[in-house]
């Protein structure tokens, strides 16, 4: 047992800490401190920056951009990244459609999207969910038929974050409907978003954004090159691609840092005439979820620890669950350090509300996703009951 | 940043774990030895002085092992997976670690010697009724006449206060917390021993002019190595509390899957296994925070801090694993023949002993502004 980090490790660690905060453009990393909405523009030079220095998808083979890092070297370039506000490499094509191309692509595949994904000149959005098909995926209805040389899609997804700035879509559709289990009959198809007959439709949240969509197809044809692995396998790459979204889901640089702000902010607001910093109460607060915050960074470390084989370690699912707690604690916090103040959501510019305050209410609010996306908190419970304590 | 342990380490878990599975094999063995004084088998505390347990982690120069505190850990564990009532953290990590520390070398090698030998108990006796957790005396003060020294008062509860051959006492002296050695034979000594909740006995020590040796030299307050030695046996009770809640989430792991309710085994019921997860959560959480905090104790960190914030973490976990226990069991969780209730009992207690997860939390809580992020690789 070792208490500190290798010197090489910590060397590694010093090396994306001076990275992220002098490389990446400052304005971007304002704009995800303060919680602001980043444009698409925003998003591709961050992520544009972190590629041409081999640090946008360090996970991928080697041949495709990847570095070959331990899991330990990973989860330290994930927290600092978080740490430093900069925005992580876009999750859909970074995590989940690169690795399952890279996996499972052909080569033809592995040319021409690869290196175009990591780079992001390719935005790919991601069509899992339907209005009838959510934790339970398997009951999508999403069809493909087959017609010729191509697949012909109809259907319908939805909570397709983002697709407003994406050019593909990779989609799980259904392609034998008489399949004996609803898992099988499912294929992976990849088509850009201008296809004729797809529709985009925006989704408000309750924090005003739009963020997420609903997406429509009517006749859209894919030619069949674009179907990914074998047909009516899916279902295998599906569950890769998820595995994946769960790592690094802990966010526990990004909730550290919402903590640093409630301390820096409760400073400079008065109540029950002093800071309220000074409140005992808020302090014990604070400590709470900086303890259980140190607790779930810890169990990060053991987890990648012991995930040197591949296969993510049984205790993810805690560091899922925990840490989507732990940042809606955060937001929950930031909100209540506002106060008053954080009704003012849309005061907007003239206001003499300042912005983190005016952010507060609505990030609260959009923080509750966190729990439900990536496998809900109720799917990690059934996990760790069913595979770690055998119930 | 390792959690892993090396082959030796493994080996010595094997070894206590085989020693302390076959004492306390069932619960009706630990049931039969907690019925009569002194509380513990002293047979089995015996064969763990053989196998150089209960010197592991003093200086060989004084009879000791030479281990470290992970050694420590990993003992500490296995005791709390069977509830072995034996004192290992109470006699080795605290009254022990006491003596390591601060004891002249007449003094180290006369009790740590016999102490790994298995022939002297020690306890501290520090805890005094109207106060909680502090680390000074108040209620016993200790005068000098003519170079000896006496002392006068009360200490209440003092774990195996009755069974102990030799008490390290905390006591007032020229207005400092100093530290003596009471023979427990010592003229003016009055000791009433009684079981406690979980067990284990505790005694209320009485001290009327009763002789006392300073423990080690200088009459300086030793009030910050009282709470250095607190510390490290907070952590060492945090590994002693992982054992206890490992054990009790398993057993009612497989309660849920043996029971049957309304002709199905309880396990299908979401309500349940839902609530079993949440006890791994919490377990798994509090296991990080501990052995992060015994390698800050290995390496001579911010002891007193990291052990505040395991001793947070152990307590919330413990209490939730052991109310849910009982809870998941229905009435067989509050039986004495079950021994589910037991394990809630030996957390409570460890709770208690040393301070709570409030206690650790107020404590915390005025640091805050002291740090921006809590950096456990820093």
């Amino acid at each position: 047992m070792r208490l500190s980090l290798s010197p090489e490790d910590q060397a590694f660690r010093d090396e994306m800490r001076t990275f992220f905060t002098t490389r990446v453009p400052q304005s971007i990393r304002d704009a995800v401190a303060a919680h602001r909405e980043l444009t698409k523009e925003q998003f591709v030079e961050a992520q544009q920056v972190l590629n041409a220095a081999g640090l946008a998808v360090p996970h991928w083979p080697v041949e495709w951009g990847g570095r070959d890092w331990t899991p330990l070297q990973r989860h330290i370039w994930r927290e600092e990244m978080q740490l430093a506000g900069v925005p992580e490499p876009l999750a859909f094509n970074a995590s989940m459609i690169g690795p399952v191309i890279a996996t499972f692509g052909s080569q033809e595949q592995k040319e021409r999207f690869l290196p175009a994904t990591a780079n992001l000149d390719i935005w790919w959005c991601q069509g899992f969910s339907e209005p009838d098909a959510g934790s339970d995926l398997a009951s999508l209805r999403t069809t493909a038929v087959r017609d010729g040389d191509d697949w012909v899609v109809n259907g319908q997804k939805t909570w397709t974050t983002l697709g407003q700035h994406a050019d593909w879509i990779f989609c799980l559709v259904r392609t034998d409907p008489t399949a004996d289990k609803r898992q099988r009959g499912i294929s992976l198809l990849l088509f850009p978003m201008d296809s004729p007959g797809v529709t985009l439709r925006p989704i408000e949240l309750l924090d005003g954004g739009f963020e997420v969509n609903e997406v429509f197809f009517e006749d859209v044809r894919v030619p069949a090159e674009n179907l990914v692995g074998e047909e009516n396998h899916g279902w295998d790459y599906a569950k890769f691609l998820l595995g994946n979204e769960r790592v690094g889901i802990a966010r526990i640089g990004s909730t550290k840092r919402m903590l640093v702000e409630a301390k820096e902010h409760a400073r400079g607001i008065t109540a029950n005439g002093a800071p309220l910093s000074e409140d005992p109460y808020l302090r014990a607060r604070i400590a709470e979820i900086e303890n259980e915050l140190l607790a779930l960074e810890l169990t990060a470390l053991r987890v990648v620890a012991n995930s040197a084989g591949g296969r993510p370690h049984p205790a993810s699912s805690v560091l899922k669950l925990r840490g989507s707690e732990l940042q809606q604690a955060a937001t929950e916090l930031l909100v209540d350090v506002a106060g008053p103040l954080s009704v003012a959501s849309f005061a907007g510019e003239d206001s003499d509300v300042p912005d983190w305050a005016q952010v507060a209410a609505p990030n609260y609010l959009n923080y509750r996703k966190v729990s439900i996306y990536g496998g809900s908190n109720e799917v990690q419970r059934t996990i760790i009951a069913g595979s770690i304590l055998g119930l | 940043m390792d959690f892993s342990y090396d082959d030796e380490q493994n080996g010595l878990r094997e070894a206590v774990s085989a020693l302390l599975g076959r004492a306390y094999a069932d619960s009706e063995q630990r049931r039969r030895v907690v019925a009569g004084d002194p509380g513990f088998d002293e047979k089995t505390w015996s064969r763990l002085a053989e196998m150089g347990v209960l010197g592991l982690p003093f200086a060989e120069s004084d009879g000791g092992m030479g281990a470290g505190p992970v050694e420590v850990s990993i003992v500490a564990e296995e005791i709390g997976r069977v509830l072995a009532p034996e004192p290992f953290v109470e006699a080795v990590v605290l009254a022990g670690g006491l003596v390591a520390d601060l004891g002249t070398d007449a003094q180290r090698a006369e009790v740590l010697g016999a102490l790994a030998e298995g022939s002297l108990v020690p306890a501290f006796a520090h805890a005094e009724t109207g106060t909680r957790w502090e680390p000074t005396a108040a209620a016993v003060t200790a005068t000098e006449d003519g170079g000896s020294w006496r002392l006068t008062g009360v200490k209440e509860p003092v774990p195996n206060g009755a069974r102990a051959d030799v008490l390290v006492v905390s006591a007032v002296a020229g207005g400092v917390t100093r530290l003596f050695l009471v023979q427990g034979d010592a003229e003016g000594l009055t000791r009433t021993g009684h079981r406690n909740h979980d067990g284990t006995r505790s005694a209320k020590v009485e001290f009327a002019g009763t002789p006392a040796q300073p423990l080690g030299e200088g009459t300086g307050d030793r009030s910050g190595a009282v709470e250095k030695a607190l510390a490290r046996a907070r952590v060492a009770y945090g590994h002693e509390a992982l054992g206890a809640m490992e054990t009790a989430l398993t057993t009612t792991a497989e309660y849920l899957k043996a029971r049957k309710q309304f002709g199905v085994p309880l396990s299908k019921f979401q309500a349940l296994t839902f609530r079993a997860a949440d006890m791994y959560v919490s377990l798994e959480l509090a296991r990080s925070t501990v052995m992060w905090a015994t390698l800050v104790v290995d390496a001579d960190g911010d002891v007193v801090a990291a052990a505040d914030r395991a001793r947070l973490q152990t307590s919330r976990a413990s209490r939730h694993i052991g109310k849910e226990a009982i809870q998941l069991h229905g009435g067989i969780g509050v039986t004495a023949e079950y021994k589910v209730g037991h394990y809630t009992s030996r957390l409570t207690a460890i709770d208690h002993l040393l301070g709570d997860g409030d206690w650790a939390l107020a404590r915390l809580a005025g640091s805050v502004d002291a740090h921006e992020t809590v950096d456990p690789l820093a």
